[in-house]
Formats: structure tokens, C-alpha cells, sequence
């Protein structure tokens, strides 16, 4: 059999077809006779929730997984992919939700380094001549001897893409490109993406949560839900609305429409912070001279580009970092995050990376489920635990907050992110809450989660309890907080009641543009 | 000529001891850092010190060239390099437990098979005579110098040109920083360990034969005082720097050879105090780098101790 010599790669945007794909992982089927069509210099958007197949599919067009049925075509031709070393020949390539640069390696390595045929002996001075030359193609400049570990998220996003069009992919799939960038940023990036399309020189094919982002952006919009195309369409004809209900079914709510309830006129201070001053990893000021109260009653949102000092000043809230200067008061009493400290001003968190920060992976469900309170009254008499009791706790909280696990003995690692989140709020938020404090609760989640999640915020809210929310998802700030708070380099740089929230100037105060701008006008 | 030099005999001695002293913990702490690079430690190097120390001995005494034992030395730790890259692959496996193991079984080794070689005299290394411009001796024997101190001397500046400007060099330091860019590029992550771990293991085998052919010079079980351990502190304080690995190398030869030289003088009062100089520096550089509350600057990302 003749085996036709691969095309060579093409110098306009590809246009990629796939046929009934259909992707089983035992007998559980992850993509269901799915068919997309992308035309060449397209921008396609790709909708759905958490385990929809949308990583799936992307995963079979770039080559990781085999697909069990279904066609590919590229331009027209019928193309096999076997390895991602096939989809990179062909000029297919991805932008992952986390980054995939070296850290400790300049822009210039990690450029020259994602080529194929890196020499031998890299000599600096050509390719920093080739690199020069490329650079003036691109829209934005980033600076080529940085080390990636240095710059900022939006800038590592950057790098990303031009990595793949350094290495001349034609057809761009971009995993959640956005979820670490300011809306500017986002913006930036997603335009100077459009663009590149618009000049047919690459195709776009994009998953997103936020429909913000489609909506300015996609020409096209496809929806999987369990695996099956649910919905596709010109933008233009469609509502987020009418998306929406494509991706989650009519059953549920829709995403954007509001779950705030008004609440009650905040009462005292509860939460104060003063001066406080905490360093990073490597002794740097992370936060500095913050200020800050949280009344009862009252949810203020944290907004900021993630590193400016979010996760140090959490951390130093729960206790885990130092707080170099300052103090921290609840109720006007010192707090430093002790045991008993936290149990007597009934301080909860809920922590970004919870598995990480706020779980012991390789304790079962019930066991983290006690981490609050397995050493106190009824769960113990001194110093015996009480398994029984403890299990017992466990299964009401997993039946009330619906958290799927194979059982409260389970090892909470081998759930997933969202039940682990639900796990861990069902401890934090099943008693009695003076002071919240959580930080991207819903970060990965699905919109089902999401939903409920935000409800128990608000209800923790309306009980009166103190909730500092930090997050990185402006709509998710605007739609809980009753003021919002907008760090950069470890300051406050802005800060706003929700009634008179700006989004133009709260994301020129995430990047750093604050200046003597008016609160809001 | 003694009297005369006085107290200038101090600091030359100690300099002549540094150049002395520091070969095997170069050698020991290029090899480590290139180990480290790629993203695993080895604590093991010890043992592979020992083992090459025997080996470089018995293969000079038997063939009768030393530079044959240098050779055989590093292809020993090469050899034991390979071991601990290997099983460090599988699944699961700390690679701190296993350089632990493996101190223990190279030392064990090497005692077990170089036992009827403590008695015979191998021929040893040569050193080049730079001080013979000078009239006085003790300059004279402090600018001895070996060529296995030169050799080592390049291959740090080859090593940091190497990282910088090779393809292989960056491949280690991509691998070492994340392994799951490298993987995403296709390398394979577990191969270039390995091999990092086998290179670096031959540099620690070289670094042992200095012990036995040149200074002290003979082979016995007390040969080494732990010079392989010392050199993974040595690798921290250089910030897995070859270059700095080479001053941090002479530092802590300066420091050994503190106790000989101020004995030379005829300070003998504190000699056990100041003969445990390296161990206190070693302490020390722990002390002043390590910290709760800061991760380490420069530290490759995959390292188990970091991450």
C-alpha cells in the first residue's frame, strides 16, 4: 500500500471537520457521535460543563487519545492522527488551561526549545536574530530574556500563543485560555486571536465558561452535553440564554441570572485586618500596609490578577503563613489563627486548591469531614475518637451537601475537584459561621456546582457571617459581593460599593491603573 | 625557610589544602548538580565516592597506570549511578530512600571487595609542580597541583556552557523545572534522569579515585569522610550553579584543610575542633539557606524536596 508523503504544513488558517466521534473508556462513553465543523479562519467557540467531552474531543484532534470511531479531515483530506507528533506536522496546536512553560527558562529557551529540530549546539546570537524577526510579526511584545517564573499570568498566556504561532500551528485549540487574565487582558489576547483569524492565518478553536467571551468573540458556537452535540450556531443568533439551556438542559437555572438576595444593612465590624504586611516563598513582600474590615452581614470581594498577594494574605488569615507586621482583630479581640482561636470566633475557609490546603488526601471522607471538630465533644470523649459518631456525621453532611463519593470511607483524593470542594464546605459551612473566608470556590466547577456553591455563600451571608471572597472571576465578585476590593502588588488599589461598581475601572485597577482615578462615577 | 614564612604559612597551607581537599567534593558536586538539574536527588554519591576511590585503586594497582584507575572509577559510578536512575523510574519510588540505600550498599561494596587492597601500594596520580619558581618549599607544596583539579575546573565552565547553549543542557533543565512541559514536548522525562543521574554518578566516581590516587592517596575504609554528603549541601549553597559549585568546593577544601594548617604552625590545642571546620560550614550553609518560610531561589522545580 502507498502511503502519501505528509502535506507540507500549510501557510493559511486549516478548516477541520470532525465525523461521528465517538470516544468510550470502558463502558463509559466520554463522546457520543459528535460531529464539528471548523472552517479555516474561524473562531469557534466549544460550550460545556465539566465532563461534558469537550477535553475529549480536543484530546483526540491533537492526538492523545484515539478516537473508537469517527473521522477527521483537514482541509477537505482525510487525515489520520495517531500521536500529537501528528497533529503538530499537520499544524495542529495547544494552548492548555496550565501553563506548559519552563519556569526557570527565559522566553527566548522555552520559544527555541518547543521546536522540533533543535541543533545540537544552540547558537544564541542566530536565533536571537530569528527571534527578533519573528517578533515583528506578532501584535504584542514580551520581553524575549525574561525568565517565564517572572512574568505575569497574562504575559505566560501570551507566551503560550505565540509559541504556537513561533512554531507555525494553523490551527489553534486553546483550553480556557482566559481564566487567568484581567478582562483587559483577556480581551487583548482573545482580539489579537480574532485577528490572526480574520487575516486567515490560523483557525480558533476555543473552550470557555463565560459567555461574555463568546459572545464578543466566536463566530461559531458548538455545545456538548454528556458527551453529545447539543446545539450549535452563529453567535449572532443566539442568547447566552439559548447556549445556556443547550449546555445544562432546561432543567436547571441558567447561568447569569442573579442569586442575589438583598441582604440585611451590614451590623458591626467582625473582620478586621490592619496594616498588615506578609511575604512570599522567597521572603519578598507578597502584602503590604493592608487594611481591611469585613462586617457581619456583609460579603467582601478580593479581585485581582492572581499574584498580587491573594493567596499570601488568605494564607495568613487561616494560618498558614506568618503575618510579618500588622494584626488581624474578630470581634476586636487579636486573632492568629490558632486552634483555639478559630473555634472560639468560629472562623471557616474554604481555600483555593482545597485538596491541597485544607484536606489530607489519603484520609477518607469522613475523617476530613471531622477535621474540625473529630477532637471535641460528641466525636470524642479524651482521648478516645468515636469512629461511629464520626461516620455518622459524615454521611449526613454527604447526603446534605450532595457530595458523590463512593462512601465516607473513601480516600477524598479519588474524588473529584468538585466534591472535594463540596466536602470541604459541608465542614466548613454546617455550623454555626461568625467569620468565611474562601478564596476561587468554584474554580474548575461546573455551572451545577457553581450554583450551589454560591447559594451557600449567600446563605452563610444572610446568617450573618463576615465573608471575605477572594477570586479571580470578576462576574463571580460582582454577582455575591456587597463591596468589592481590587489588590495589585500586594496592595488595595480600589474599592467600591457593588451599587457603583465599574467594570472598566475595577480591571484598570487589576492592572495596575488605579491611579487617581475616582472610585467610581 | 619555615620560620621565616611565619604566619603567611597559615593561608598558604590552607590555600595548597583547599586545591587539595576540594577535588573530590568538585567532582562529587558537578556530578550532584547535574543529577539535581534533571530533577532527582542523589544521595548516594557517598557511596559511589567510595566505590570509585576502590575501584580507581585496585584497577591502578593491577594494570599499573593510574589514569586507567581514573577511567574504571567513573565508569564504577556510572555503573551505580545507572542503578539509582533505574530504580527511581519505577513507579512510587523516593529517590531519597534509594540514595540512602544506595550510600549504604556502594560503601558496603567497596569495603567487601577492596579488602585485600588496603595493604598494597598503587601507583598514584602525578601533579604539576607550578610553584617551582619559588624559593620556599611550603608554596612550593601548596602549588602542587593535580590534574584532576584542572579537569574538574573545566568541566564546571562546560557544564554551565552546556546548560546554557546545548540542546541536551536545556533538555535536563526543562526536565528538572517540569516535567510535564518536557513530556508535553515529547522528551522522556524518566531517560533523561537516568542518564543524568549515570553522568553524574561517573563524576562522582571520578572524584572518589582522586581520593585514593592522590590525596590522602591509599586506599582503606576510612577514606572518606563523607565529603559525598557533604557535596549535596555543597550543590544547595551553589544554588545548582556549576561555576559556583567550583568556589563552594574550594571553600569547604579551605575549610578541611584548616586543621592541618594551623597545625603545621604549631596550633595543635584546638585540632579536632578545627579538623570539623567542613561540617560545621556545612551546618551552617544549611542553617543560612534553609528557611520555613522561603523556598530556595534557583531550585529545579521537580526536586522532591521542593516541590
Amino acid at each position: 500500500m502507498l502511503i502519501p508523503p505528509p502535506a507540507p504544513p500549510s501557510e493559511s488558517a486549516l478548516a477541520i471537520e470532525c465525523l461521528g466521534m465517538t470516544k468510550r473508556f470502558g463502558s463509559f462513553t466520554a463522546l457520543d457521535d459528535v460531529s464539528i465543523r471548523v472552517e479555516a479562519g474561524a473562531f469557534h467557540a466549544l460550550l460545556g460543563e465539566n465532563g461534558a467531552g469537550k477535553s475529549t474531543l480536543v484530546k483526540c484532534l491533537v492526538g492523545y487519545y484515539r478516537p473508537d470511531a469517527g473521522q477527521i479531515t483537514v482541509d477537505g483530506r482525510e487525515r489520520e492522527i495517531r500521536s500529537p507528533q501528528d497533529a503538530h506536522a499537520i499544524g495542529i496546536g495547544m494552548v492548555y488551561q496550565h501553563f506548559t512553560l519552563v519556569p526557570s527558562m527565559s522566553v527566548a529557551e522555552n520559544l527555541v526549545m518547543a521546536r522540533n529540530d533543535v541543533p545540537m549546539r544552540i547558537d544564541w546570537r542566530r536565533e536571537r536574530e530569528r527571534l527578533a524577526g519573528f517578533m515583528e510579526t506578532v501584535p504584542f511584545r514580551i520581553p524575549l530574556d525574561a525568565p517565564v517564573a517572572s512574568l505575569a499570568a497574562g504575559e505566560k498566556q501570551k507566551v503560550e500563543i505565540l509559541k504556537q504561532l513561533y512554531l507555525e500551528r494553523r490551527f489553534m485549540i486553546l483550553d480556557e485560555p482566559t481564566s487567568v487574565l484581567t478582562p483587559q487582558e483577556a480581551d487583548e489576547v482573545l482580539g489579537m486571536l480574532r485577528g490572526l483569524a480574520q487575516r486567515q492565518e490560523v483557525s480558533v478553536l476555543i473552550i470557555t465558561h463565560k459567555f461574555r467571551e463568546v459572545m464578543a468573540f466566536a463566530d461559531r458556537v458548538s455545545v456538548l452535553r454528556r458527551g453529545k452535540l447539543t446545539g450549535e450556531g452563529r453567535v449572532a443568533d443566539l442568547t447566552p440564554a439559548a447556549m445556556a439551556e443547550m449546555m445544562i438542559g432546561a432543567r436547571e437555572s441558567a447561568p447569569g441570572e442573579s442569586h442575589r438576595k438583598t441582604g440585611g444593612t451590614p451590623g458591626a465590624v467582625r473582620l478586621a485586618l490592619d496594616a498588615c504586611h506578609v511575604h512570599d516563598d522567597t521572603g519578598l513582600p507578597a502584602v503590604e500596609d493592608l487594611s481591611l474590615s469585613v462586617r457581619e452581614g456583609e460579603i467582601v470581594g478580593i479581585a485581582g490578577v492572581s499574584g498580587n498577594g491573594q493567596r499570601e494574605l488568605v494564607e495568613a488569615l487561616i494560618g498558614q503563613r506568618e503575618l510579618v507586621s500588622g494584626s488581624v482583630k474578630i470581634a476586636g479581640e487579636p486573632f492568629r489563627a490558632t486552634r483555639a482561636e478559630i473555634r472560639r470566633h468560629r472562623v471557616f475557609s474554604l481555600p483555593e486548591e482545597p485538596l491541597r490546603n485544607a484536606c489530607v488526601g489519603m484520609l477518607s471522607v469522613a475523617d476530613n469531614m471531622g477535621l474540625r471538630n473529630f477532637d471535641r465533644p460528641p466525636l470524642a470523649s479524651w482521648p478516645w475518637l468515636k469512629r461511629g459518631r464520626l461516620r455518622a456525621q459524615a454521611r449526613k453532611l454527604i447526603a446534605e451537601f450532595k457530595v458523590k463519593t463512593p462512601g465516607a470511607e473513601a480516600p477524598i483524593h479519588n474524588l473529584s475537584g468538585g466534591n472535594v470542594q463540596r466536602a470541604v464546605l459541608a465542614r466548613e459551612l454546617s455550623g454555626d459561621v461568625s467569620v468565611l473566608i474562601v478564596a476561587n470556590p468554584v474554580f474548575g466547577l461546573d455551572f451545577a456546582a457553581v450554583a450551589e456553591i454560591h447559594a451557600r455563600i449567600l446563605a452563610a451571608r444572610a446568617a450573618g457571617a463576615a465573608v471575605l471572597l477572594v477570586s479571580e472571576d470578576l462576574d463571580e465578585l460582582l454577582e455575591l459581593s456587597d463591596r468589592v476590593v481590587v489588590m495589585f502588588d500586594g496592595r488595595i488599589v480600589h474599592e467600591t460599593a457593588i451599587g457603583a461598581a465599574d467594570v472598566g475601572v475595577i480591571g484598570r485597577a487589576m492592572a495596575g491603573h488605579a491611579g487617581s482615578e475616582p472610585a467610581a462615577t | 625557610m619555615d620560620a621565616s614564612l611565619g604566619w603567611w604559612g597559615v593561608p598558604i597551607a590552607v590555600l595548597g589544602g583547599a586545591i587539595r581537599i576540594s577535588t573530590p567534593f568538585l567532582f562529587v558536586s558537578l556530578g550532584e548538580c547535574l543529577t539535581e538539574k534533571s530533577g532527582r536527588i542523589n544521595l548516594g554519591l557517598e557511596g559511589i565516592l567510595v566505590m570509585g576511590a576502590m575501584t580507581g585503586y585496585c584497577v591502578s594497582y593491577l594494570t599499573g597506570s593510574p589514569w586507567l584507575g581514573v577511567l574504571a572509577a567513573g565508569f564504577a559510578g556510572l555503573l551505580l549511578g545507572l542503578l539509582h536512575g533505574m530504580v527511581c523510574s519505577l513507579p512510587r519510588v523516593n529517590d531519597i530512600a534509594v540514595g540512602i540505600g544506595l550510600m549504604l550498599f556502594g560503601t558496603g561494596l567497596a569495603f567487601f571487595l577492596g579488602k585485600p587492597f588496603v595493604q598494597p601500594k598503587a601507583p598514584t596520580l602525578p601533579a604539576i609542580p607550578l610553584g617551582a619558581w619559588a624559593s620556599s618549599p611550603q608554596v612550593q607544596a601548596a602549588l602542587q597541583i593535580n590534574v584532576l583539579f584542572i579537569v574538574g575546573a573545566l568541566l564546571a565552565v562546560a557544564l554551565h556552557w552546556v546548560f546554557r547553549n546545548t540542546r541536551w543542557g536545556l533538555v535536563v533543565r526543562m526536565v528538572g523545572d517540569s516535567a510535564d512541559a518536557a513530556r508535553a514536548m515529547g522528551y522522556n522525562v524518566n531517560a533523561v534522569r537516568m542518564l543524568a543521574t549515570a553522568l553524574g554518578g561517573f563524576s562522582a566516581g571520578v572524584g572518589g579515585s582522586f581520593l585514593s590516587l592522590y590525596y590522602p592517596g591509599s586506599w582503606n575504609e576510612g577514606l572518606s569522610s563523607g565529603q559525598g554528603l557533604m557535596a549535596v549541601a555543597l550543590v544547595i549553597f551553589a544554588r545548582w550553579r556549576p561555576i559556583h559549585c567550583f568556589w563552594a568546593a574550594l571553600l569547604f577544601g579551605g575549610a578541611s584543610a584548616l586543621g592541618p594548617a594551623l597545625q603545621s604552625v604549631g596550633i595543635t590545642s584546638g585540632y579536632y575542633l578545627f579538623n570539623a571546620a567542613p561540617y560545621v560550614l556545612t551546618l551552617g550553609v544549611m542553617i543560612a539557606t534553609c528557611s520555613t518560610k522561603r523556598t530556595l531561589a534557583g531550585a529545579p522545580g521537580e526536586l522532591s524536596v521542593t516541590r
